[in-house]
């Protein structure tokens, strides 16, 4: 055994896409105990397809993702069921059970896979809202809270059984500003406490970078960039330096690009 | 000639996708079957949807058990004062319902009632990422929702039937003996001799459990396979009171069949 940590995560020349359609190709990363790190990228750039990789959700086009040292192409059935019940995921849509009230949506990890006492539930669950804030919000309706408390609820069941691996798909989405600051102080002191890694997607640049330890960013299909966020703001690459700062123009396009599907669609309705 | 081959092709097509479709329904089945240790190791999950899928359809059980026992108890009337034979009226009312209304209505309505309901919400829990967040949180959904919901139904139907037939009892005994002034000594008599245990009530009971373990099953089918959008999951609901009335009156007469053939 060598003296550093073992990565939680690795990518090794990864291709990902859906069918015949190849989304990203040729990614390279790592996440280490203690880390926070960023996945960026505009919309549509194939950020969440990430996440589905890491998850198990998507196979590899063509290289290898390692999970807990475990490769993610051979896992199937109960060995994939033991490497995702050391992860926790905060989806995009919160996916609450609608059919459960706020307590018993972050107690169902719990329930599912622990055997600790009711009462140890329920002190472990409100210690976990306590954290997002919505302790007293526990006895409510999925039905009855707004948006950004969703995702707060999913949040805290992302995080109910101290995973070592927490993946986060866009947490600041649909935060005002004070949950926001508060939400990514408590993904920075939540890795620092347990030592787990936290890989985070988002294309919130000041709020991230003031948390992170990498950031890994994506666009046109492949990696663009990593480093630290100190490293990739002194960079002076272009397409970086425009992501970064929001500018309307440079290497990134903000139309969706003009394909032949789109050219014979208006052919026929203008022949209409 | 070309379009002859056409339809020949597009009814091949509908055939094989409705044995697809059938092969599918069994696996599901199966893999239902082979995931209900959940309920024996957690009770609480089935008893749950017991209660959900129970009481949520006792009032149209009860109201439409009453009526039709109404309705029974004047026709049945109509048709014994004929021969003079209308204490025979508890006899009628107590056949019609346990052998053969009580199972297939009651299964009917759970189909309008419980099983859309099933639908919905399974198809509903699909298009909301809930199915992939239990799937991504290391929790099969097979086990963890469909099990209980199938078993929660398997369970209600023979209680909602025995309801149905009871209160529909209560009905022609209303109608007959209250109303109409049939003698209430022969109207309970005539039902408790002519009434058999296993040949009447029994056979009711499997009835109402075979339409249990298929309405339930449908439910969950068209929920599961559903798409997940609204369109999807609203089609899905009307499939499944539509596919669900059919297989209950196809198999009633294929029960009856077999349970007169001996």
């Amino acid at each position: 055994m060598n003296s550093s940590p073992a990565p939680l995560v690795t990518f090794d020349g990864v291709s990902l896409g859906y069918g015949d359609f190849t989304v990203l190709s040729g990614i390279d990363l790592r996440a280490m105990p203690g880390q926070v790190v960023a996945m960026m990228g505009g919309s549509g750039s194939g950020k969440t397809t990430l996440l589905r990789a890491m998850t198990g959700q998507l196979r590899a086009q063509a290289g290898k993702i390692h999970v807990f040292g475990q490769d993610m192409a051979k896992l199937d059935g109960e060995p994939l069921r033991a490497v995702r019940q050391r992860m926790g995921v905060l989806f995009q849509s919160g996916a609450l059970f609608t059919d459960l009230n706020v307590f018993e949506n972050v107690a169902f990890p719990l329930r599912e896979h622990t055997h600790i006492s009711e009462q140890q539930i329920l002190e472990r669950v409100l210690d976990k809202l306590q954290a997002v804030g919505l302790r007293h919000a526990a006895h409510l309706r999925i039905s009855e809270i707004s948006g950004g408390m969703a995702r707060r609820v999913a949040l805290a069941r992302a995080i109910v059984l101290e995973p070592e691996l927490i993946l986060y798909d866009e947490p600041f989405a649909g935060l005002d500003p004070i949950s926001l600051g508060i939400t990514a102080q408590l993904i920075r002191t939540l890795t620092d406490q347990l030592g787990c890694a936290s890989i985070l997607i988002t294309h919130d640049v000041a709020e991230s970078f003031a948390i992170v330890d990498r950031v890994y960013l994506i666009g046109q299909g492949r990696l663009i960039a990593q480093g630290t966020p100190a490293e990739l703001s002194a960079s002076q690459d272009d397409y970086l330096q425009q992501f970064l700062q929001g500018r309307p123009d440079g290497p990134i396009g903000f139309h969706y690009p003009l394909t032949p599907a789109f050219e014979r669609w208006l052919a026929s309705r203008r022949a209409a | 000639m070309s379009r002859l081959a056409n339809r020949i092709a597009a009814l091949g097509h509908g055939f094989a996708s409705w044995i697809t479709g059938l092969g599918a329904f069994a696996r599901l089945f199966s893999a239902i079957l082979a995931r209900s240790s959940v309920v024996l190791r957690r009770p609480g999950l089935v008893s749950q949807q017991v209660h959900f899928i129970g009481n949520h359809s006792l009032l149209i059980i009860g109201v439409s058990g009453l009526f039709v026992g109404f309705v029974l108890g004047l026709q049945g009337y109509y048709t014994l004062n004929r021969y003079g034979s209308e204490e025979a009226l508890g006899l009628l009312v107590a056949l019609s319902l346990t052998r053969e209304l009580g199972p297939v209505v009651t299964a009917l309505l759970f189909a309008g009632r419980a099983g859309t309901s099933l639908t919905a919400e399974i198809g509903l829990m699909k298009a909301g990422e809930q199915i992939a967040a239990m799937e991504v949180m290391a929790v099969d959904p097979l086990r963890r929702v469909l099990a209980p919901r199938f078993w929660g139904g398997v369970i209600a139907m023979p209680i909602l039937a025995a309801v149905f037939s009871m209160v529909g009892i209560l009905g022609g005994w209303f109608v007959g003996v209250i109303l109409i002034g049939i003698d209430p000594g022969a109207f309970w008599s005539q039902m408790q001799g002519g009434v058999d245990v296993i040949d009447d009530v029994l056979n009711g009971v499997i009835k109402s459990l075979v339409f249990g373990i298929v309405v339930t099953l449908i439910a969950l089918y068209q929920g599961w396979t559903a798409r997940p959008t609204p369109e999807g999951v609203s089609r899905a609901t009307t499939r499944t009171v539509v596919s669900g009335a059919l297989a209950v009156l196809g198999l009633d007469f294929l029960l009856t069949a077999l349970m007169f053939a001996h």
